[in-house]
């Protein structure tokens, strides 16, 4: 039961620093903003990785093993597609 | 590496993301902190390998291989116009990545024979949920998005009832699996009966809402990934999962207040406007009012004007014109025009699309101007050139407190000298209603593709 409570406090303070962080973003940046969070949501990459790793079964495995394909996609996609985005809005600045 | 070690990781992982967002919602900063995210995933990524309970690194490598290769060749490959549909369909892997993690903790938990904990199994049912949904809703957002199936809201008698039902049959699932945790065909089943849900929830809602869905389905990614925190107790998880969640939210709700709508009314309400809408009102009020214009009188128009601003809408991205558009940008410039865009915030298929695809034509962005500076320029601008906009620079808004969109924001064009509209026809735009802007004493319409339409005026304007 504390480990429970302990990591709704995380979750309920981690929302709060959402919040924070991400109000009052200049519209400009609404689709990098999105593609970027997005790519940082594939965290689920490290649950992933111990269903692929951990050999339990076959089952948990391949399970694991399409888990870590897809969260691979988006953290990687994700994180260049932002980067290709944001590289667009720098060339401006810098001519 | 000792398990402190690890978290503490992990807590570096969590403190970059954090500034990682931090810098992403600054102009200044944004390429930094997109690396600084990067880093944190590194960093996560990297101290997940050296945790003993991992024993063989074949299968993750070769995931790992897999995965990169299909995200850099989408991340590279993709067209900026396509990109709400890419980021759709990123979310929806984020969190078809979450179903499978849980359901695999599930086998795990139920074959070593130690009765999991009723915390631990509500955390599975509801990342089976979410993450569903996520997958899912993603998906169809996708197949709208891309032309693979119709992007009109599809709607059916009782579909609320049917959503409610399905959701309830969602939780009650998941309080079986709490209850009776021993076999898990359960939470296949929970998956499924969710994966219809997503489905559901996304078809009714169609074209210009699009935006709304978008920011939604991202923040149900995040959710998604702070749930399967919770089935594996791991704090990195379940920090960047609400930071991301709390980031979708906060779109979702600058989308939801730029239309003057309430979340329910956009997932739940609009069925009911879409349909009924009356189609043959448009003929009065277009009816001998509407004066079509060539290239040459529009150019005619354009040549005395000394302020003109550009208004942008997804006609844009659809003709693929934003290259057509500098072009005419730097023409007007080069004759002693000043120009401006004018932005609607939710112009285009998702958050910040317009400003996405004008940055791409190496337009600068301190052209860009947002919806209430443009609205207090438009008294004394020339010429307003609406390129695919519709409902967003529709004075009913302002004007007819029974219409669907009243009090929705609006760009006022229609306070500048001239409008130049380019359409393709008097079709309506998604709000089914039609646009008394198009039939205005001022307003000149200019028929035709926007592509085709603006390089054609550039090619009358250099006859002057």
């Amino acid at each position: 039961m504390e480990g429970l409570i302990v990591s709704l406090t995380i979750f309920v303070l981690a929302i709060f620093v959402g919040f924070e962080v991400i109000t009052k973003v200049p519209p400009t940046l609404h689709t990098p903003l999105m593609s970027g969070s997005n790519a940082i949501s594939g965290i689920t990459l490290v649950g992933a990785l111990f269903s692929a790793g951990h050999q339990h079964t076959q089952l948990t495995t391949i399970l694991g093993f399409v888990a870590v394909v897809f969260a691979t996609i988006n953290v990687v996609g994700g994180f260049l597609v932002t980067h290709r985005i944001l590289g667009m809005f720098r060339k401006k600045e810098d001519r | 590496m000792s398990a402190a070690l690890i978290n503490l990781s992990y807590l570096m992982a969590s403190a970059l993301f954090i500034f990682g967002l931090k810098g992403l919602s600054h102009p200044r900063t944004a390429v930094r902190g997109n690396l600084l995210g990067a880093l944190g995933m590194l960093l996560a990524v990297a101290v997940t390998l050296l945790n003993r309970r991992i024993v063989s690194f074949e299968v993750i490598l070769a995931g790992i291989l897999c995965g990169s290769a299909v995200g850099a060749v989408f991340a590279v490959k993709v067209p900026m116009t396509a990109m709400p549909q890419m980021v759709a369909l990123f979310n929806g892997f984020g969190g078809g990545a979450s179903v499978l993690v849980a359901g695999a903790s599930l086998l795990e938990t139920i074959s070593v024979g130690t009765p999991p904990s009723p915390r631990f199994l509500v955390a599975v049912a509801a990342t089976g949920i979410v993450g569903a949904v996520t997958f899912w809703g993603s998906l169809v957002a996708f197949g709208k998005l891309q032309g693979l199936v119709t992007e009109n809201a599809v709607v059916f008698r009782g579909q609320q009832a049917v959503n409610a039902v399905i959701g309830l049959a969602c939780v009650v699932l998941g309080g079986w699996l709490v209850a009776v945790p021993d076999d898990p065909v359960r939470y296949l089943a929970l998956a499924g009966v969710a994966s219809v849900l997503g489905v559901l929830l996304v078809i009714p809602i169609g074209g210009a809402d699009m935006p709304v869905v978008i920011a939604l389905l991202n923040s149900y990614s995040g959710l998604a990934g702070a749930a399967t925190g919770f089935v594996l107790d791991n704090n990195v998880l379940i920090i960047a999962g609400s930071l991301v969640g709390a980031s979708g939210i906060i779109l979702t709700k600058i989308m939801c207040k730029a239309m003057n709508r309430s979340l329910g009314n956009v997932l739940f309400g609009i069925g009911g406007t879409v349909g009924t809408a009356p189609a043959a009102s448009g003929a009065d009020i277009y009816e001998g009012k509407v004066k079509s214009a060539s290239p040459e009188e529009v150019a005619m128009v354009f040549d005395a004007a000394r302020r003109a601003v550009i208004v942008p809408g997804y006609g844009l991205a659809v003709s693929q014109a934003q290259h057509a558009v500098r072009d005419l940008s730097n023409l007007l410039e080069s004759r002693g025009c000043e120009v401006e865009f004018a932005i609607h915030p939710v112009a285009g298929r998702m958050p910040g699309h317009m400003n996405v695809l004008l940055a791409e034509a190496n337009i600068p962005y301190d052209k860009l101007k947002e919806m209430d500076e443009a609205n207090s320029g438009f008294p004394q601008t020339d010429v307003a050139l609406v390129i695919g906009a519709n409902d967003v620079v529709n004075p009913l808004a302002r004007t007819d407190p029974d219409s669907p969109i009243a009090g929705m924001p609006i760009l006022d064009v229609d306070k500048a000298r001239t409008v130049v509209v380019i359409k393709r026809s008097l079709s309506p735009g998604f709000a089914g209603i039609p646009n008394p802007l198009f039939a205005a004493d001022n307003t000149l319409m200019l028929f035709g593709d926007g592509k085709k339409a603006i390089l054609e005026l550039i090619a009358a304007l250099k006859e002057f």
